[in-house]
């Protein structure tokens, strides 16, 4: 084996590297007649053909957008017959932003699913699109366009458009010499350059003129590149000067002449600690101490920036372009004394039987915990498993001296490690680095699987790493069985079966979000099914109103016992529904009709006599009347309530309560004789009470007509007597 | 705890609910900052005041508080705050008043909050009002209040209505997190028996909440080793008879509201009226409680005696030593025992003057009547007087109610005319009264068997004279009334009611001087014994609505969690739609004689008049 500092290239006081991650899996696929996108973090890459540049066209017209993953392996292809594309990007989500010239903008899923569209505003369609940024905002992705007339507009999140249209820059009326998106401190700012004028615009409207940071004097600032951490920034002259400084152009760190006035093809940034000018053939890294190193390319390359290190896609390969991590420097690094590299020393002597393990130990033992740190670091900056391993190995030998070690970095370096080869599976394809991971964070990279529909793979990372169940297995189950329902090909109730023999135990698992799902694919059927699965009631109800199955929905609230439910439902289908077909529905359900009734008791009346009639109910619509009649203040609105009462108790059969009625009427009546009579007040008081007020007052003769009108009892009339006298 | 040692098993402490209740409700308070208003809810003012005092609102910036009436609010804060019953008529009431608010032009900031959950409805209402914009809704989760140490209520009469009559289950969810909550604070409950339609939905319910949770285990192990569901209407009986014991007999005169009463002058002998609470922390009234009214005096004059020795103990101390022990130990505790003394002593002496009433005897025989089904036609004439001479409404339907319940129903020609005699002196509009009890079968008509024999009877009873139409009445009665068979199963009715030990009871009936022990809790009692419906099958049958039993403590694991040894002691016991206080005192008794310790959980606390104006038609 090639010892591993072969291909460490010294940049000032440290070193950079070159590392071929894959032998690139595509074939004929010449890169120099394409316009490439790959999204960050090991993402995947589009192509699509380049129209400036002449080729044959071989069969259809129609460009054809390619996706690919990073190690070349094709993932779809999309067979464009929208407009004009003028650029492709990504989004932090992993989705492929098409923007056309007219200014709206394509959503994509690498599996070339259309997701959805937006537009970047009439003027960018008036005006047609020339240019276009995409960047990385605080709130997602975000993307700048320019139009043909040179203004900006721009938008922070690609998720939740909302345009904004930046300053214009005075008298700007050719294309600017190079412009570019700085986001920062919550704002995404665009510098522009006019020829040797640089303008920061913002989205309020403001634009400032930057002062000319550069000494020397120059026509045209023809190129610049923003840092991935928009920190630094680098710009490119007419003259073949680049200057490397701070992003608010506050600090220049050097300038450096490359001798070489023509622009290059592409300026990119390796992390943050030196800049990558690509001209034909010639890649040229320099760094901020003026230091710089020179690699041949022998074809078209395509640089993709990256947290810590620069990719570079060529026809063939795909390398990694980064800082020698210092880490790495102390164990490798020819001639290093640090604890690391001993080390390292002691345990390959160790595997070779060889004494000086023990020589080389007795050197570091006192440092010897930062040395097993240094080698654990070590084996997370490393690319090729056979030297993590041995990093690893070194680690694992050092810690056998050591009696208070903490296990725990060593045991999740080795779980990382574990889980960041797998993805780097050529199959996978995301050579994600050690750093880059941290700032992608576990859930996401897993995310990330789930996208590409490595299910398997995302459990068993899950598992792997003990996971929660309810954020790990299960919810990647549930995206699982998400996609299963839109294969239409297959049988409702096979994948019904299939879904439910995965998930039947896992917790955590909503079944009507998937039914959800199955449902936005117009397979209702199959939502219904899948909602059966689904022991809440609370998220089978509205689903299932949606789909227009409100009969199921109401039946179901019903079984749910969740009066709020049923509520929902009915005033759903009271909108919808006729009045006559509304009452059928309801009528066979009598938990949500008296919840019905209940409602109407206090909100609707009418309503509750519409609803008694068509129950055939009488006796409750007479009651309803007594109710009303007594609630009455107007005496032949009461009378002709209590008439109405009177014939629905007929109707009820119940002549008991019809009878009862009729008196009452004429009780009232006679009341009413009374109190013009006598001018006082008898209403509402029950018989007993009349007889015995008007005996009180001596009216005897009366007393005596009420008690022969309405039969009262001898008993209780001498009762009455004897209590009044 | 001396106590617990005397008593048994301990409870698990109720006062954590009350905790929770009133750190919710503050934050609901603070979560709209500055000062405001508080309108509440008429049902709900006293239920607040044992969860929060008016002090500790004022703490929490509530200005001015007001009850929730048709009236407009005038003046006071900006910010309003709403503390009610989620019910249609109180969101109206609120969605009223705004609207008011917004026609005198008045801005105004408010907030309503629900208890015990906000629900869907009452958001239409106010969507309705076209109010629903300008008001934020908030729920309170103030379902079970502890009342006392063994007491729990939810607080809320309609319950019984709502259901029952009118067969709404909105309030069954809140049931149901009630036991949620019971169980996630004190362990989940292994054993649970239910009887009734309610009791098996909320159970249901309460399944299903659980595993929606989750299985967690609970850090605490389980404290309550039982959980007895029971309707209502598989007993109504026991709440609609007088009730004889102390705290019912104050409940039944003074009225006890959310476990505490008021006394008029007449009991405090000045001219003031005092507002006690009820506690068993007192322990004068601790002793008094649960006992037959007969057996409270003289206990009462014991204690007065005992005291005044106490007192006289100042007369002989002999150091200054001892007279600064006397003072700062015992002087207080003596002061507050007399003066509960005093309350008590004029408490009982109301009751007293109460009973004395002219027919009070004769109601007793005749509600004793009913229950054991002898003279009965005795017992429908003295109600027939008692409307013919205009007895309380809510007396006579309490008896016509207990007459029909016991009976099996009435006989149809008695069941017409003491209607109409009802209306007659009541007024028509009880027609709806009427029909209401008879829909839930309080107040109901026999069935005749057929037609023809119908008449015969008819005919008969016309030709027979009083006493012997009894006698005919009873001859047709086994065959209907359920009552009547479970009692004799049951075996409620005890043999010998005269010379029935009421000073030293062994006998559950003594809560009812001896006539009759209450059905629900001889219900539970038989089926704690039996772990289950096993050999009570037959009783089970002629009760309404269905039994079950879950039993998961049979399991090796469920006993070895490291739960509570004692909690296989202590029983839940859950009335749906309200209990009586003397079905409390029945309860501990049992716990006393069996070795269990009962806690009560109830809807709402009812007796007879209350059950029975709850679902008057007429309001």
């Amino acid at each position: 084996m090639a010892h591993v500092t072969g291909d460490w290239n010294p940049l000032g006081q440290v070193f950079y590297r070159k590392q071929e991650i894959y032998t690139l899996g595509w074939r004929d696929i010449d890169l120099d007649k394409f316009v490439v996108a790959a999204a960050p973090y090991g993402g995947p890459v589009a192509l699509i053909r380049d129209e400036t540049k002449l080729v044959r066209v071989q069969g259809s017209i129609r460009p054809v957008i390619y996706i690919y993953t990073s190690s070349g392996r094709e993932i779809s292809s999309i067979r464009w017959n929208s407009g004009h594309v003028i650029h492709l990007g990504w989004s932090c989500s992993e989705e492929l932003l098409c923007v056309q010239e007219d200014g709206s903008v394509l959503v994509y899923d690498i599996f070339g699913q259309f997701k959805r569209t937006f537009s970047m505003g009439t003027e960018a369609k008036e005006m047609k699109v020339r240019d276009c940024r995409i960047f990385n905002s605080h709130q997602g992705t975000g993307l700048a366009v320019m139009t043909s007339s040179y203004r900006i507009f721009m938008v922070n999140n690609v998720d939740e458009p909302r345009i904004r249209r930046m300053a214009d820059v005075p008298g700007l009326d050719a294309p600017p010499s190079s412009w570019v998106v700085i986001s920062q401190d919550r704002q995404s700012r665009v510098l522009l350059a006019r020829e040797n004028d640089l303008y920061l615009l913002d989205h309020g409207g403001q634009y400032s003129r930057q002062l000319a940071p550069v000494s020397q004097q120059v026509e045209a600032y023809t190129e610049m590149a923003v840092s991935f951490n928009n920190k630094y920034l680098a710009l490119f002259t007419n003259t073949g000067l680049l200057w490397i400084g701070s992003s608010d152009l506050e600090r220049a760190y050097c300038e450096f002449d490359t001798k070489c006035p023509q622009r290059p093809k592409q300026l990119a940034w390796c992390g943050t600690g030196a800049i990558v000018g690509y001209w034909e053939n010639i890649l040229l890294m320099v760094g901020p101490g003026k230091d710089y190193v020179k690699y041949n390319v022998d074809s078209t390359v395509h640089l993709v920036p990256e947290l810590d290190g620069l990719r570079i896609l060529s026809n063939y390969s795909h390398e990694f372009l980064h800082k020698v991590p210092s880490v790495v420097e102390c164990v490798f690094k020819i001639g290093s004394i640090e604890p690391g590299a001993m080390l390292y020393e002691a345990s390959r002597e160790f595997q070779n039987g060889s004494p000086k393990a023990d020589e080389y130990i007795r050197m570091i033992q006192d440092r010897l915990t930062v040395a097993v740190d240094q080698c654990i670091q070590a084996a997370g900056c490393e690319h090729e498993p056979t030297t993590q391993r041995m990093l690893l190995r070194a680690a694992s030998f050092g810690k056998c001296f050591l009696s208070d070690m903490n296990p725990e970095p060593f045991v999740r370096m080795c779980r990382t490690l574990r889980v960041l080869n797998s993805v780097r599976d050529f199959t996978i394809g995301i050579p994600l680095s050690c750093a880059q991971l941290e700032q992608l964070s576990m859930p996401v990279l897993i995310d990330r699987l789930v996208l590409r529909r490595q299910y398997p793979l995302a459990i068993r990372v899950c598992q792997y790493l003990k996971m929660p169940e309810a954020e790990g297995v299960s919810r990647i189950l549930a995206h699982w069985a998400c996609y299963k329902v839109q294969q239409t090909h297959v049988d409702d109730e096979l994948i019904a079966r299939s879904i439910n023999e995965k998930l039947r135990d896992t917790p955590g698992i909503s079944y009507s979000e998937i039914a959800a799902k199955a449902a936005e694919c117009g397979r209702t059927e199959l939502a219904i099914r899948l909602l059966e699965y689904e022991p809440k009631s609370a998220e089978q109800v509205p689903l299932l109103m949606k789909m227009g199955r409100d009969q199921l929905a109401l039946a179901k609230a019903v079984d749910s016992g969740d009066t709020d439910l049923v509520y929902t439902v009915v005033m759903h289908l009271k909108e919808k529904l006729t009045l006559g077909d509304f009452l059928m529905t309801i009528r066979n359900l009598p938990t949500a009709q008296s919840l019905y009734l209940q409602y109407c008791k206090e909100q609707n009346r009418e309503m509750l006599q519409d609803l008694y009639y068509q129950e055939d109910n009488f006796q409750e619509s007479a009651n309803c009347r007594v109710m009303d009649s007594y609630n009455e203040t107007r005496m032949d609105e009461r009378l002709r309530n209590l008439q109405q009462a009177q014939e629905a108790y007929t109707k009820a059969r119940n002549e008991f309560a019809a009878k009862v009625t009729e008196e009452q009427v004429r009780l009232l009546k006679y009341q009413m004789r009374l109190e013009e009579e006598l001018k006082r007040p008898y209403l509402d008081l029950s018989l007993h009470d009349t007889i015995s007020q008007l005996t009180t007052e001596g009216n005897h003769k009366l007393a005596e007509q009420l008690r022969k009108e309405f039969k009262v009892p001898d008993k209780r009339f001498w009762w009455l007597k004897i209590l009044t006298l | 705890m001396a106590v617990s040692a005397v008593l048994g098993p301990k409870l698990p402490d109720l006062q954590y609910l009350k905790r929770l209740a009133r750190d919710q409700l503050v934050h609901l308070l603070e979560s709209l900052p500055g000062r405001k208003d508080l309108v509440i809810d008429p049902d709900l003012m006293t239920p607040l005041d044992r969860i929060a005092g008016a002090s500790l609102l004022k703490q929490h910036g509530v200005d001015k508080i007001f009850k929730l009436e048709r009236t407009k609010i005038h003046g006071g804060c900006d910010q309003l705050v709403y503390l009610v019953r989620s019910k249609l008529t109180t969101t109206k009431l609120i969605a009223d008043q705004i609207t008011a608010d917004i026609r005198d032009a008045r801005k105004r900031k408010y907030k309503i909050i629900m208890t015990p959950r906000r629900l869907q409805v009452c958001d239409m209402v106010l969507e309705h009002e076209g109010v629903f914009g300008l008001v934020s809704i908030e729920e309170l989760h103030l379902d079970l209040i502890p009342l006392d140490r063994d007491l729990l209520s939810m607080e809320l009469p309609q319950f019984f209505r709502d259901y029952f009559l009118h067969g709404d289950q909105t309030w069954l969810a809140s049931i149901a997190k009630s036991l949620v909550n019971i169980q996630s604070l004190f362990g989940p409950i292994p054993n649970i028996y239910g009887q009734g339609r309610c009791a098996k939905m909320v159970a249901d319910m309460v399944d299903m909440m659980m595993s929606e949770l989750g299985e967690r285990q609970s850090p605490i192990g389980c404290e309550i080793g039982h959980l007895f569901l029971i309707d209502r209407d598989v007993d109504y009986v026991t709440p609609l008879c007088t009730q004889v014991t102390y705290e019912g007999l104050l409940d039944d005169i003074f009225g006890i509201k959310s476990g505490s009463v008021e006394f008029g002058p007449d009991v405090t002998g000045t001219d003031k009226s005092i507002k006690i609470m009820l506690s068993g922390e007192d322990e004068v009234f601790r002793a008094i409680r649960d006992r037959h009214f007969s057996n409270v005096f003289g206990f009462l004059s014991a204690k007065a005696k005992e005291l005044q020795t106490s007192y006289d103990k100042r007369h002989n101390l002999k150091s200054v030593q001892d007279m600064k022990q006397f003072v700062s130990e015992e002087l207080s505790n003596l002061k507050k025992q007399h003066k509960a003394l005093t309350l008590h002593i004029g408490a009982c002496e109301t009751i007293t003057k109460n009973k004395s009433r002219g027919d009070f005897e004769e109601q007793m025989r005749t509600e004793h009547g009913l229950l054991e089904g002898v003279d009965v036609r005795e017992c429908i004439n003295f109600i027939e007087e008692s409307i013919n001479r205009q007895h309380s409404r809510t007396e006579v339907l309490r008896l016509l109610c207990m007459l029909s319940s016991t009976q099996g129903g009435l006989p149809s020609k008695d069941y017409k005319s003491l209607k109409t005699q009802f209306l007659q002196s009541y007024g028509t509009e009880h027609l709806l009264t009427l029909h209401n009890l008879k829909k839930l079968g309080l107040f109901v008509e026999q069935q005749a068997p057929d037609a023809t024999a119908n008449k015969l009877t008819d005919k008969m009873a016309a030709k027979l004279t009083d006493g012997m139409a009894s006698l005919q009445l009873q001859l047709q009665l086994p065959k209907k009334s359920q009552f009547r068979a479970v009692s004799r199963k049951l075996n409620l009715i005890p043999k010998s009611a005269e010379n029935f030990e009421l000073r030293n009871p062994n006998d559950m009936a003594y809560v009812f001087s001896g006539a009759y022990a209450p059905l629900s809790c001889k219900l539970i009692e038989q089926v704690l014994q039996r772990e289950g419906w096993t050999g009570v099958e037959d009783i089970a049958k002629l009760l309404p609505g269905d039994n079950f039993v879950h039993l998961k403590a049979k399991s090796a694991k469920g006993k070895a969690s490291g739960s509570n040894p004692d909690s296989d002691k202590i029983v839940l016991v859950y009335f749906l739609g309200g209990c009586s206080y003397t079905e409390v005192s029945a309860l501990r008794f049992l716990g006393k004689q069996k070795g269990y310790r009962f806690l009560v959980a109830t809807t709402a606390l009812v007796n007879g008049g209350r059950l029975i104006e709850s679902v008057s038609g007429w309001k």
